[in-house]
């Protein structure tokens, strides 16, 4: 075969790939939102979820899922970032940069079901704390961090050589070219990876499941004082998350309404999830701007 | 005095800005050490969460060979399972850790030409507009719950495969799809980041050798981008192997070895997903089970030693 | 400057999560603490009660206790999932005030709980509606579930191959039906599902299926429940004892129950709870019940 109909051809097989991919995503995401949509009103997002009768909503669950994020990005993007910069700056090549990649790679490959049964026993039963936020988000933070690390190391590796050199160069010192170079230039990157852990973060029920928990108590919203039992920003209190409430539902609910519960609640996370992405993209972009002073 | 009070004023002027310029470089050196230390505090939490969590799971995996008396011949070969069985309970895990094995590899056999094609349609193939719409394609697919995955693949594709293929739609084949999808974002991200993190001098110097598209990509790229992208199936065929809810409801959970891709099976994390919280903590039949998440550990340990043997001898 | 927002951010989460520590160990301490005294000399209950375990008891506890909130707003309950297992493991290690099982807790070997029983649950065996029958003999029964009748013609029904649905190993629904429904006899290998909804949802979808379902879960067309020897599933027959396959729900407590958890357990088997929340959800009053069963499984007339 020719050199160019080979090119052609592969050039043609590598279009399908992306129209495979493509098109799973279409049509996983027509199936849900045709689904779920019927569902989805104001009053689904509003009203709180019910044990027995038809017509209960998502409202805490919807709140606790953001929440749960929220807290997990919180413990795990500086320390996750900081993880990555060691990685990408000031780790040498030898044994011990070994062990730490491999301790990093084998965190990301731990089931999401052990890292829930380990967060069981360490965060809910040897804390005393019992199902909380914190105990869910720490759980989350064990798979979410090397993801953040390979993310941040990767996209430091990414920013130009020529601009490191000529901040050291100019006299700077490393940890300051880092912070005043290498990361600015790296955070969309860093971002985007972010997303893409947010969007894991969020839709994981396994882990949350024994860590979590599976109920979430009566919350009043205009209580914002965190050490408040029934303020909705306690974080330890129990909470089950919009992903967990699909899976409980699913299995045992007994509402007669479980298909549209769970068709909704689908719908509305990805749906979430499809805006936390624009709407992180958009910023991220924005802030490389302003950073870069480019166009 | 004036004259007195002048150079007191000027002294005075002048050690502040001195202690300043000081201040100042103190600073940076300080923000060197502290940075230093902060990163290296980020990294000491990493490692010491894996080994917590290694020892964790040693010491409660091993507890059923320990302190139950299980034998571990029989829990590596054996093909009978039934540890609730209060007379003679049997602890034979093979077909559960044949059946993980199988359907990781099948799906990363579906997914990992899927994701590298991919990566390389959005890098080299169509990377201005190609890359705009795959980049979020891939990351909508890793917010879709594995719950959801389960169900979708419930209600549409074990009925699918069920009239359309023979068997009873439970199978490695549903659950091998099932993963590939899931797995797909993973090695998709991985592998355009290591394509295109490659030095655009390559691709240029092929070029310029008169090399079209695709012997470039073929000779030249892949070969340079070869551990990562082994890395990006490696990863993502860890996260088949770890993953629980999605399988659970599409794989069937049977006991026995399976004969045929059409055939149910149980995979390790489905048989703990399933007994685990009907077990009490410390009984023989919870204890295996922690048996089998060290087991999971230990795969994973494996596979990462695998993929640095691999990526050392490919770099040259 | 950055770098002091940095490190004030990381001593922000630091500081926050020690306060909010020693604040979460401390209210729970205080609470539990008030309940006992304050239950006692007033009538107000307050405090705080955590339960967990069994996903299946879960709905009715947490529909109860949402009833017992709004009458008494000072007293807080959570309920949670996790199975019986971790239930009966967790109010045996103190870390939970009330454990729900679905099995008694001897036959997981855990001994020094109290046992409360809250409600019954019936269960029958399910079918495709497909498949054509409404009503099967125990042997048969058996012989279906232990693999030596494949086809649904030699029943009587349609000519369809049948397909198991199974419980995992030790799942109680798993337990109660081997033991009352096949006579013991260990049932051949089949599909293994835990959640009884998507039990359920196989049944329903896969031609010849036949698996078992709580009576909560028959109250739809979607599966044909049978019925035993010419017994009806019905909740009558279960409290006359005349259909044998139904469990107790138990809910243990760690030694005598506090005030609290009294007056939370009380209010679960008072005639509000039984005869309104309990048969809305499937489950039967256990105050009704004719008959008593031991953890044996030896049954009493009352």
């Amino acid at each position: 075969m020719n050199a160019k109909v080979a090119d052609r051809v592969a050039t043609g097989v590598f279009i399908v790939i992306a129209f495979i991919i493509v098109s799973v995503l279409i049509g996983l995401f027509s199936f849900i939102l045709y689904h779920g949509f019927q569902h989805v009103s104001l009053k689904f997002l509003t009203t709180p979820s019910s044990n027995m009768s038809a017509g209960g909503g998502i409202r805490d669950q919807l709140f606790n899922s953001f929440y749960v994020l929220f807290i997990t990005m919180l413990i795990t993007v500086p320390l996750g970032v900081g993880g990555g910069v060691y990685m990408a700056e000031y780790a040498r090549p030898g044994r011990i940069t070994n062990i730490i990649r491999s301790c990093i790679e084998v965190l990301a490959s731990l089931p999401s079901i052990v890292i829930g049964l380990f967060g069981l026993l360490m965060f809910v039963t040897l804390t005393g704390w019992g199902y909380t936020i914190l105990g869910g988000a720490l759980a989350l933070t064990v798979f979410n961090l090397p993801v953040m690390v390979r993310v941040t190391e990767d996209a430091i590796h990414s920013v130009p050589r020529d601009l490191k050199e000529a901040s050291l160069a100019l006299g700077i010192t490393h940890w300051h070219t880092i912070k005043t170079i290498l990361l600015p230039s790296a955070f969309p990157t860093i971002l985007t990876g972010g997303i893409l852990a947010a969007g894991r973060v969020f839709g994981e029920a396994a882990a949350l499941l024994f860590t979590a928990g599976l109920s979430t108590p009566r919350l009043d919203y205009t209580d914002w004082n965190p050490f408040s039992q029934i303020s909705p920003l306690n974080i330890f209190r129990p909470a089950e998350t919009l992903a967990v409430h699909i899976w409980s539902i699913n299995t045992q609910g007994l509402i007669p309404d479980v298909d549209a519960v769970s068709n909704g609640s689908a719908a509305v996370l990805i749906l979430s999830v499809l805006l936390f992405n624009l709407l992180a993209r958009w910023i991220g972009s924005l802030i490389h701007k302003k950073v870069t002073a480019t166009k | 005095m004036t004259y007195f009070r002048g150079v007191i004023f000027f002294m005075e002027k002048l050690v502040p800005a001195k202690e300043r310029l000081l201040k100042s470089q103190k600073n940076w050196m300080n923000g060197e050490v502290r940075g230093k230390i902060i990163v290296f505090i980020c990294a000491i939490i990493m490692i010491s969460a894996t080994i917590a969590i290694t020892i964790f799971l040693g010491t409660k995996g091993l507890q059923s060979f320990i302190k139950n008396g299980v034998s571990l011949i029989e829990f590596l070969t054996g093909k009978q399972w039934n540890p609730s069985d209060q007379a003679k309970p049997q602890y034979g895990a093979l077909p559960f850790i044949f059946g993980s094995f199988t359907v990781t590899f099948l799906a990363a056999l579906i997914a990992a030409p899927l994701g590298i094609g991919g990566a390389i349609f959005m890098t080299e193939i169509a990377p201005s507009w190609g890359r705009k719409i795959l980049q979020p394609v891939i990351e909508l697919l890793v917010g879709i719950p594995s719950v959801v995955y389960g169900f979708i693949g419930l209600t549409v594709l074990v009925p699918f495969i069920r009239v359309h293929f023979g068997g009873l739609g439970f199978s490695l084949l549903s659950g091998m799809i099932v993963l590939s999808i899931m797995i797909l974002p993973t090695i998709t991200t991985i592998a355009t980041d290591a394509m295109s993190s490659l030095p655009k001098t390559l691709r240029e110097g092929s070029y310029a050798l008169g090399a079209t598209r695709w012997q470039t990509i073929r000779k030249v790229l892949i070969p340079a981008a070869i551990p990562s992208l082994l890395t990006a199936i490696v990863l993502g065929m860890a996260r088949a192997f770890g993953e629980a809810l999605a399988v659970q409801m599409v794989i069937g959970n049977v006991k026995t070895m399976p004969h045929s891709i059409l055939d149910a099976s149980g995979t390790l994390t489905t048989i703990i997903t399933l007994n685990m919280g009907y077990t009490t903590f410390g009984s023989p039949e919870n204890n295996i089970l922690w048996s089998m998440g060290l087991l999971l550990l230990i795969m994973s340990f494996a596979f990462i030693l695998l993929i640095r043997y691999l990526s050392s001898r490919r770099k040259i | 400057m950055r770098s002091l927002k940095k490190l004030s951010l990381f001593l922000i989460i630091a500081s926050v999560m020690v306060v909010a520590a020693a604040c979460g160990g401390g209210t729970s301490k205080d609470t539990t603490g008030g309940s006992t005294n304050k239950g006692t000399t007033t009538k107000e209950i307050s405090g705080q009660l955590v339960i967990s375990g069994s996903t299946a008891l879960q709905p009715l506890v947490a529909a109860a206790a949402e009833e017992f909130m709004n009458k008494n707003p000072k007293v807080s309950i959570q309920v949670n999932g996790g199975g019986s297992g971790t239930g009966l493991s967790q109010v045996s290690q103190g870390a939970v005030q009330i454990g729900n099982s679905d099995v008694f807790a001897e036959e997981k070997n855990i001994s020094g709980l109290v046992d409360n029983k809250v409600a019954v649950v019936g269960m029958t065996a399910a079918v495709n509606p497909k498949v054509g029958i409404k009503d099967i003999k125990k042997a048969d029964l058996i012989k279906v579930f232990t693999g030596q009748i494949k086809n649904w013609k030699e029943l009587g029904g349609a000519d369809q191959k049948i397909t198991l649905v199974n419980r995992p190993d030790s799942s109680g629904t798993r337990a109660v039906f081997n033991k009352f429904a096949l006579g013991g006899a260990t049932p051949a290998e089949g599909i293994t599902e835990d959640a009884s909804n998507t039990v359920k949802k196989i049944i329903n979808e896969t031609p010849g299926a036949i698996g078992y379902l709580a009576f909560s879960y028959l109250t739809d067309n979607t599966v044909t429940a049978l019925s035993i020897d010419g017994v009806q599933p019905t909740a009558e027959n279960v409290e006359s004892g005349k259909f044998p396959v139904w469990a107790y729900e138990h809910c243990y407590t760690k030694g005598q129950p506090t005030d609290l958890e009294k007056a939370f357990l009380d209010y679960l088997t008072s005639s509000d709870v039984q005869t309104t929340i309990l048969p809305k959800q499937g489950y039967l009053p256990v105050t009704k019940m004719q008959v008593e069963r031991d953890a044996k499984g030896n049954v009493t007339k009352k």
